[in-house]
Order: C-alpha cells, then sequence, then structure tokens
C-alpha cells in the first residue's frame, strides 16, 4: 500500500524506487534483460480491440511463466491513430502498427521468446516503401516534440507510481518548498506559455491577476470541456496523463492561493472521468492532495465536475454557471473570473493541455521553454489531425512549424489522391484556411491574420469534394443548436445566418442575400455577449473570402462544384454510353431509371432524389453527374 | 388535481430509493448557496437510474435540494445529455463530428433513419430503438463512427445500416431472414 509522502526528501526517495518501474521504457541506457510491451489505450485503439490485445498478450506471458521478465501494460495514446492499433516494444524500441488481437501470439513468440521482429507488422512508409521500426524515423513523428504529450505512450496512467518515476510531482515539491507564489508567477510568466484553449493569453499573467485579487477563499479550475467537434487533444491527455493535470492545478493554486480546485469535463468522456477520478485518489492517498502537502502547510484538492453536452460551457464564464448548478449562460465580462469567479470569489481557469506544460516549465526552466517556438508564441501545440488526411492522429508541434509541414509532411496528405482545398482549425469559431496560406506558420497572431484562430486544436482538411458553403452551413448549424439564447445578436443573428446559408445550398439564393449574409457576419463579431457569440461567424467570414466563387456558383449558376449539395445536383446517362445493362435501375431505390434490357436507359428526373446510386453502379462510365 | 405518472415513476419504483440513498451521501444543507454545485451531478446520477429525467423524478431532486422545479427543469433542458423522454433499449447514436461529417456521416444518419422508420431523436414504437446525433467521440480515425449503445462501429459504409440493425434484432431473439 502507498503510504503518505511527508516531505519533499521522501519524495525524491521515492522517486528512487520508482524509476525502476519504468527504467526498461524510459531509460535509454538500460541493459537489463527484461522487455516491456506497451499497447497504445488512445481511444482509436481501443475502438479497434487494443484492450483485448493486452489481455491476450498478459495471458501468454503467464503460460510461459515469463511474469517476472516480460511485462505488458496499456498507455495513453501514441498518436498515430491512423495505424492502430499500435504497439512499441522496449528497450529495442521497436513500434508495430494494426495490430490485432490475434497478432499477440506471433509478437510473443517471434519477437519476446526469439528476438525477431515480426516484419509483417512494421511500419511501411508509403513514400520511399522503406520499413521502419522505430517511430522517430517516421516522418509522422520526425518533427514532432512532445511536452504536454510527454508522457502519453510511455505510461500507464492509472499507476501513480510510474507517473513518479519519471518525476511526476517534483516540480509542485520544488515549487512549494523553495519559492514563493509571486518568484513562481514569474517564472510561468518568463517562460512564455499562453492559453491552449485558443486565445493564447499569458498563463502566467493570468494567474498573477488571479493572486492579486483578495478573497477568503480561491478557485482553480481546470476546463477539460473540450466541445469543439473534430477534436480529441484534452481527452488524450486526461486518459493518458492525468497527474501531470494535476500537479499543474496544484502549481497554480499555490501561486494564486487556492485551497480547492475543479476540472469540468465533458460526461461525454467517461474514460477520462474514470482515469482522472484514479489519479486524484492516488495522489490523495499520497499527501500530495490533501491537506498539508510535502509538510509545507499548503492544502490543495481537487473534484471532478462533470459537464452534460453544453459546447457554450467551454466558455469560462458559463463554465462557471454550470458548476454552481445554473444553465451554462455566460455572464459579461469584466468582471473577469480572476476577479470574481467561482461563488464571487476570485478564480482561476486553465485549459488541460495549458496546466500538462506547467510542470515541464519547472523542471527544465523557463528559458528552456521560451527557445522553443517563435516570437510571439512559446513552445508546442497539440493537434488532432482529421477529416480527409492520410494520417489521422495526435500531434504535437512546436509553434512556428507550417500548415503544409502540419497537413503533408506529418498528415501524409490529402488522403485518396484528392486535392487539398482547405484546413479549418478552431473548430466552429475558427476559419477554413486555403491552400495559398500553407506556409503560414501556427502560432496565435497569423492564424488569426488570415482569418482563423488556433483554437483549440482541431485541425480538419478538406478536399476537392467538399463544398465549403455547406461546410459553413454545418458550423452554423452547430452554433445555432448550441447557442443559449441570452443575447439577441448570437440567438437570431447566427439563425439567420444559417437560414440564408441552406437557401444557398438548396439554389434558392441570390445576390442580395449573399451581401445579407455578408453584412450579418460582421455584425454579430461586434455586439454579441461571449466568445462563442463573436466568433460564430469565423467559418461564413472565412469561407467568403477565400471561396466567394463557390458560393458564387451556387447563387449564379445554381451549381454545387463539389457535387455536394443535392437540390443543386442534376444525374443524366449519356445514350452513346449507355449499353442498357440495367444496373442501374436495379440500383434505383425509388425506380425512377426506366429502359429495357440492351436499351438505352432514362433518369426521370421529377422523381429522382438524387443518391447518387447510379452513378456508383454505372460501370460504363454512362451515368454522369451535372 | 390527478396527474398522470409515468409508468418508471410509482412509488415502489425502487429507483427512487437508490436516488434518495445517493442525495443522502452527498449531505445536501438546504440553506447553503452553494449546494447547487451537486445538482448536475445528481441529474447525471438519476438518468443513470431511471434511464431519463421526468417530471415526478425532477420534483424529487428539487424537493431535496430545496430549489423550486423551475430550476431543476431549466437545467435539464439547458444540457443536450439529459432527456425527459425515454430513449430506445438499443441507442444508436452517430458522431456528427466535423471529421465524421466530411465523411458522410449525414448519409449515414439517414440510412438509419430509412431503415427503422424514425428520425434522429425518436424512438422506435415498440421502444427497442432509438436514434440520436452527437458530437465527436474523438474516435476521429474512424469517421464516420456510429456507436450502438457502448459498441463502437468505426469507418462505416452506406448500405451498412440494416446489417448494423440485425445484430441488435437477433439479441432480441428475433429471426432474421436471408437475403
Amino acid at each position: 500500500m502507498s503510504t503518505r509522502i511527508e516531505n519533499f526528501e521522501q519524495l525524491r526517495q521515492k522517486y528512487e524506487e520508482c524509476k525502476r518501474l519504468v527504467e526498461v521504457r524510459a531509460d535509454p541506457d538500460y541493459d537489463g534483460d527484461k522487455k516491456f510491451i506497451l499497447v497504445c489505450g488512445g481511444p482509436g485503439c481501443v475502438s479497434l480491440k487494443s484492450l483485448q490485445l493486452v489481455e491476450n498478450f498478459e495471458k501468454l506471458i503467464k503460460e510461459h511463466g515469463l511474469e517476472n521478465k516480460v511485462q505488458a501494460s496499456i498507455s495513453g495514446c501514441f498518436g498515430f491513430c491512423e495505424k492502430g492499433p499500435l504497439v512499441n516494444i522496449f528497450p529495442e524500441n521497436i513500434f508495430y502498427v494494426q495490430v490485432k488481437p490475434e497478432d499477440a501470439k506471433d509478437i510473443f513468440e517471434q519477437h519476446i521468446l526469439n528476438n525477431k521482429v515480426v516484419d509483417r507488422l512494421v511500419y511501411i512508409e508509403p513514400v520511399s516503401q522503406k520499413s521502419m521500426t522505430d517511430s522517430l524515423e517516421m516522418p509522422f513523428y520526425k518533427r514532432q516534440m512532445r511536452i504536454a504529450l510527454r508522457n502519453c505512450g510511455l505510461i500507464d496512467p492509472e499507476i501513480v507510481e510510474e507517473y513518479l518515476g519519471v518525476g511526476g510531482y517534483q516540480s509542485l515539491a520544488k515549487v512549494i518548498t523553495q519559492m514563493t507564489p509571486e518568484e513562481a508567477i514569474e517564472i510561468m510568466k518568463r517562460s512564455g506559455l499562453g492559453g491552449r484553449g485558443g486565445a493564447g493569453f499569458s498563463t502566467g499573467r493570468k494567474w498573477e491577476f488571479g493572486r492579486m485579487y483578495k478573497g477568503d477563499r480561491k478557485y482553480v479550475i481546470c476546463n477539460a470541456d473540450e466541445g469543439d467537434p473534430g477534436a480529441f487533444m484534452d481527452r488524450a491527455i486526461m486518459e493518458g496523463d492525468a497527474h501531470s493535470v494535476i500537479e499543474g492545478m496544484a502549481i497554480a493554486a499555490y501561486c494564486i492561493g487556492a485551497d480547492q480546485g475543479y476540472v469540468y469535463i465533458r460526461a461525454e468522456y467517461p474514460q477520462a472521468v474514470k482515469r482522472l477520478q484514479i489519479a486524484i485518489d492516488a495522489a490523495r492517498k499520497l499527501g500530495l492532495l490533501g491537506k498539508n502537502i510535502l509538510g509545507t502547510g499548503f492544502n490543495f484538492d481537487v473534484d471532478v465536475r462533470l459537464g452534460a453536452g453544453a459546447f457554450v460551457c467551454g466558455e469560462e464564464t458559463a463554465l462557471i454557471q454550470s458548476i454552481q448548478g445554473n444553465r451554462g449562460e455566460p455572464t459579461t465580462k469584466p468582471p473577469f473570473p480572476a476577479e470574481r469567479g467561482l461563488w464571487q470569489k476570485p478564480t482561476v481557469v486553465n485549459n488541460v493541455e495549458t496546466l500538462a506544460n506547467v510542470p515541464v516549465i519547472f523542471e527544465k526552466g523557463p528559458e528552456w521553454f521560451a527557445q522553443i517556438g517563435t516570437e510571439n508564441s512559446k513552445g508546442t501545440k497539440v493537434f488532432a489531425l482529421a477529416g480527409k488526411v492520410n494520417n489521422v492522429g495526435l500531434v504535437e508541434v512546436p509553434m512556428g512549424t507550417t500548415l503544409r509541414q502540419l497537413i503533408f509532411e506529418i498528415g501524409g496528405g490529402v488522403r485518396d489522391g484528392g486535392k487539398f482545398k482547405a484546413a479549418q482549425s478552431g473548430g466552429p469559431s475558427g476559419g477554413c484556411i486555403p491552400e495559398q496560406f500553407l506556409d503560414t506558420p501556427i502560432d496565435y497572431q497569423s492564424l488569426s491574420k488570415i482569418g482563423s484562430m488556433m483554437g483549440s486544436g482541431g485541425m480538419i482538411v478538406m478536399s476537392d469534394s467538399d463544398c465549403m458553403v455547406n461546410i459553413a452551413r454545418f458550423y452554423l448549424e452547430f452554433v445555432v443548436e448550441e447557442s443559449c439564447g441570452r443575447c439577441v445578436p448570437c440567438r437570431i443573428g447566427t439563425k439567420r445566418m444559417l437560414e440564408i446559408l441552406t437557401d444557398i445550398t438548396k439554389g434558392k439564393g441570390t445576390l442580395d442575400t449573399l451581401a445579407e449574409l455578408q453584412s450579418l457576419a460582421e455584425t454579430i463579431p461586434d455586439t454579441a455577449l461571449c466568445g462563442l457569440g463573436q466568433t460564430a461567424p469565423n467559418p461564413v467570414l472565412s469561407t467568403l473570402r477565400y471561396f466567394m466563387d463557390e458560393y458564387k456558383a451556387h447563387v449564379e449558376e445554381k451549381r454545387c462544384p463539389a457535387g455536394v449539395c443535392t437540390d443543386l445536383l442534376h444525374y443524366e446517362i449519356l445514350p452513346e454510353k449507355c449499353i442498357g445493362c440495367t444496373s442501374c435501375a436495379r440500383g434505383c431505390p425509388v425506380n425512377c431509371i426506366s429502359g429495357s434490357p440492351k436499351q438505352t436507359h432514362v433518369i426521370d428526373q421529377e422523381k429522382c432524389i438524387k443518391c447518387g446510386n447510379c452513378l456508383q453502379k454505372c460501370r460504363f462510365g454512362a451515368v454522369i453527374r451535372k | 388535481m390527478t396527474e398522470q405518472k409515468s409508468p418508471c415513476c410509482t412509488e415502489s419504483n425502487p429507483g427512487f430509493i437508490e436516488l434518495d440513498a445517493y442525495i443522502d451521501s452527498l449531505k445536501i444543507d438546504p440553506i447553503d448557496p452553494e449546494r447547487k454545485e451537486k445538482l448536475i451531478m445528481t441529474l447525471h446520477k438519476a438518468q443513470s437510474i431511471f434511464g431519463y429525467l421526468p417530471a415526478e423524478v425532477q420534483k424529487f431532486i428539487a424537493n431535496r435540494f430545496a430549489v423550486s422545479h423551475a430550476h431543476v427543469s431549466g437545467v435539464i433542458s439547458f444540457y443536450n445529455y439529459f432527456t425527459t423522454t425515454p430513449k430506445g433499449k438499443t441507442k444508436i447514436s452517430i458522431c456528427m463530428g466535423t471529421a465524421c461529417y466530411v465523411n458522410g456521416a449525414n448519409k449515414i444518419l439517414q440510412d438509419f433513419e430509412n431503415a427503422l422508420g424514425i428520425k434522429a431523436g425518436q424512438v422506435t414504437p415498440d421502444g427497442r430503438f432509438s436514434i440520436e446525433t452527437l458530437r465527436c467521440v474523438g474516435a476521429c480515425v474512424l469517421a464516420p463512427v456510429v456507436l450502438v449503445n457502448d459498441h463502437v462501429y468505426g469507418k462505416v459504409k452506406q448500405g451498412q445500416a440494416e446489417k448494423i440493425i440485425e445484430e441488435y434484432l437477433v439479441e432480441y431473439g428475433e429471426k432474421v431472414e436471408e437475403q
């Protein structure tokens, strides 16, 4: 049983003890004869049965009586979701991809027992056709730099000793035993860390405000309400390394003088909630949370609060309302939460990824952190790369990496041979970035200059088969559904915008309505109450700016160039190519194709529902879409 | 003044005993203004017990928290996760996150709607199936994603909906005709 750690010295001793638990994985000089099979427990891999895979390994280890020599375990997300489930074997550092539960036998018998690499499960780089066993060689990992994700894919998130074994909680110990809160805040400011929720506001300055305002109680809140559709960065950190977040919160609490913290997390992430609760319980048991932490007199505890599916609760004042048991409607700022937040007390709200960076800054120093990134944006950023990209996954790159490097080198380019059309960052609050800006460095300023924003880290790649008008409509639909209804510009303005966009995709748009759309999109940001409304028109503004030709095609020619908006589509059969095989007619769900065998077929345009089945069924290229 | 009670919520439903014990364990102080911070967790608990949050359950919770029924009802209606109508035994949820959407999730949704003859947010008349859309489950690599209860179906293709439904019909002991 783990006993309470009373002081820094005991924590150091504990570190020496625990180091051995992770030495096969974390120590590059390890020369013992133990082996470690690490399986990815990220959401993608788990959906592909990686848990079953670990069980199979454990069974094999037991059958062979190798419990003392070989260990199998699950860890947080490795990131390379596209090739999951992933397995890494230490100390050799051999990376296997697309491993099915039944492959456990081959890996165990060939690799573990006979030291032979299982060739068929090794990653083959698609361009050079070279097989690669070291993940760091792979184009997907080469440019990455893992700071916030440093322990994801290294330690078992459910075992606190493993976190202690990689130096966990030592930054907290250093801060509370050797620094005044002011000194620690100064270090945060020097590091240049900005809020990873998207806005990039200096974390050190936020804490300074939290310290400055007086209150008999103060709070630290971790914002884990990752509502941006298509983003899973915070989820990966919570599931893979919850202790980092807790340690970051405790440091924040010491700096501002709080004794209570809350993690506000989405109910849609049950696994993250579970791991977080395990981590909190373990930290309490060790005395790293609770009263008189490490004998310093510093008290701090953390509780979990569940969200209930409201996008606006990612906005800090709405989040506070939600924790207080109310409808999650935002309130006007100022007063900012640092002055009057939860229960009207000074409150600091930080994002998951921001907090996960904090312990590293105190471990390696603010200068080390500040030399990564660009002039104004320091450190790294985690992105969830998804959409029409070859390598879907979780990536962490230094600020200043270009979009081209992110999408084409790491992401492996556009999937299915499609042509790149746009990248969408920042979710419903961000914008679509067209091809001409692919060489823009990723940092807070550059992205907002081109009409998008960093956002929390969703990065959706779109190809020439995506209609930008329809994408803008999709985001607007999301905002309309999620708008809390408190202020008029957001409640009614976004609704009007959605109506106009829907009309355009149905071929009912005119140049007048297009102008009205533009004017609404420019007015709402200036008038809405909170961040949700102020940024809601961004997807529309950016597509109007860069893809006006697509809007015009919809409005003037009643044509959807990408072939997505069904109301504007039109299927025809070319008589010269049709051989009368009847395949299209048989596949038509509404029986609107007539013609006898070996005769030219005709589509009844009145009845056609434009499902596109006939186009897929025809093997002679006789069906065309206009 | 007779009120129609939902079938789940007769006094004898053991769910109320469980909920009561849960609220007891929270040690709510009826005059502490901060008591409400436990309201949303309680609603989560209640929904996990009853499957949904009918008026009787809302009133019960309002009473125990010493807040108005209107407040509880207001909170429930604000959050997507809470529902005041029962869901189907088999819950089909189609992810409508951006990654799934650009990979054709709306067509998958149509497939399920056509196969079951209900729209998203509805339940089949026999109470067996319900369809919902949800926001990003974070398994974007498997886009488009469909969740049936807790089981994840990844890279779902058009035309696969009926097959997936059949798997669950078998569980209801129904014979599925070979086609």
